[in-house]
């Protein structure tokens, strides 16, 4: 499938860029980087690069576009929004109950309280809870839509073909897939987000984190869990998004 | 329009990759076009629906094959010329039209600091009625609009149940051609998996989509 290619030429990037080869990228250096696994490119990543280049110049050129914006823009996706605010409200549902019943009837006003701001989250989030019989998990099979401005950007598989069209019609395998296995007896109830409303997990607290204060509790919540692909564990190992 | 973005319940995708610690852009051209994008859409030439239609109006074997900013970056490139921001033969020479107006940017610093959701429906407009209610049975209209839609192929036809009433929201898919918001409420409505997918599904599970109004019909039951 055409998105599995894009896929492999991203993690052979990646394992580029996690040994620092490509630590300074800069536009056009993916493609001497991708020449060494052999396989067809349909795109050459550069033209991408310069294509958006182009554009972006032009734009500017036009007025159309102000470069310190684009600049600034990037830099908060980057590093300000991000799953870890949305872990901080997961944490504080699990430490204080009130709290939870807040998030669960009006998510925009208990978010605004851990200091996102109230037009951070809109008036159309919804939170959904995973209980030891109900497990929800969040796809849009139209195009991308998630609760980013909780969570930050939607990692690549959320927006992939392969989950796009199996979350609905095959949940549990795609949960399988992600290591977790339910019972027969839980309910799955996936949430396709066709509108303007945008859903995120509040997963169930792990066993064992009794002693546990809200910031540590925090640590464990992962971006996979609040889309609700994952459940949350204690630290044993095993990669947190 | 019955295309390929409509994607729930295809099969043969292949399987899901994951990817540990993964960046937010994976290389730095997807970042400018991402911002470029939004920096773009405060001028207002379109909406979000017509934002997505265009996506989807990308030949259906590029949207495929092409990664997700890759996308972007085509549906950006024909958007700009479509609603007049740019001629093809800037598009093309990378130059402005010697001697054509420079604009001033309406995205700032000071808004790109800010995070707050594209999103501007109302949704407690009072004027609206809903023309269905919680806890009714119902069924997604067998349709198939030649333009945007937001009710996916997968649901048409099934019968639900509506548990929430979202409040009033604009119609995609008049609202995506400029035809007017069609101001209507927005629900979930829970499908069971079987409903859905038939025998092979849990009799435990279910979807929940978001329909507006006009997507649904009473069930005469």
């Amino acid at each position: 499938m055409a998105d599995d290619k894009t896929s492999v030429d991203r993690r052979g990037f990646l394992k580029y860029a996690a040994t620092g080869t490509v630590a300074a990228a800069v536009p056009g250096s993916m493609q001497a980087q991708d020449h060494d696994h052999g396989h067809d490119h349909q795109v050459v990543p550069s033209d991408l690069a310069l294509r958006t280049k182009a554009l972006e110049s032009l734009l500017v050129e036009k007025g159309l576009v102000d470069q310190a914006a684009l600049d600034a823009l990037i830099d908060t996706f980057e590093n300000k929004v991000g799953p870890r605010n949305g872990a901080k409200v997961v944490a504080r549902a699990w430490v204080d109950p009130n709290y939870k019943a807040r998030l669960l009837a009006d998510a925009a006003s208990a978010i605004a309280e851990i200091g996102l701001g109230k037009s951070a989250v809109g008036d159309h989030t919804l939170v959904l809870e995973n209980t030891p019989k109900v497990h929800n998990l969040v796809v849009c099979t139209l195009c991308s839509c998630y609760p980013w401005t909780v969570l930050g950007l939607p990692p690549v598989w959320y927006k992939s073909t392969a989950y796009r069209s199996r979350a609905v019609i095959d949940p549990r395998g795609v949960l399988r897939e992600f290591g977790l296995q339910l019972d027969e007896d839980v309910e799955v109830r996936v949430w396709d987000s066709t509108a303007e409303l945008r859903y995120f997990v509040l997963p169930e607290r792990p066993a064992g984190s009794e002693n546990l204060s809200e910031p540590q509790l925090a640590e464990l919540v992962t971006r996979d869990a609040m889309v609700g692909v994952a459940k949350v564990s204690m630290p044993a190992g095993g990669a947190k998004a | 329009m019955n295309g390929v973005h409509d994607m729930g319940g295809m099969q043969c995708m292949g399987p899901i990759h994951h990817e540990a610690n993964e960046p937010v852009f994976h290389s730095p051209w997807e970042g400018r076009v991402y911002a470029i994008n939004r920096a773009l859409g405060t001028w207002h030439k379109w909406n979000l629906d017509a934002w997505r239609y265009d996506i989807e109006l990308l030949p259906p074997p590029d949207y495929l094959r092409m990664s997700y900013y890759e996308k972007w970056l085509a549906a950006l490139e024909n958007r700009v010329v479509k609603y007049g921001m740019v001629t093809k033969e800037e598009l093309a020479s990378g130059k402005p039209t010697p001697g054509s107006a420079r604009a001033t940017p309406v995205f700032t610093v000071a808004m790109a600091r800010v995070v707050e959701p594209r999103i501007t429906s109302p949704s407690n407009d009072p004027s609206v009625a809903p023309l269905f209610q919680v806890g009714e049975r119902v069924r997604a209209r067998n349709i198939n609009p030649v333009g945007h839609t937001r009710l996916p192929r997968y649901a048409r036809g099934k019968a639900g149940k509506v548990v929430l009433d979202h409040g009033v929201f604009l119609f995609p898919d008049t609202n995506s051609r400029f035809l007017g918001e069609k101001r209507q409420h927005v629900y979930s409505v829970q499908f069971a998996a079987r409903e859905l997918w038939g025998e092979g599904a849990s009799p435990k599970d279910s979807v929940h989509l978001d329909m507006w109004d006009d997507y649904l019909e009473h069930t005469g039951s």
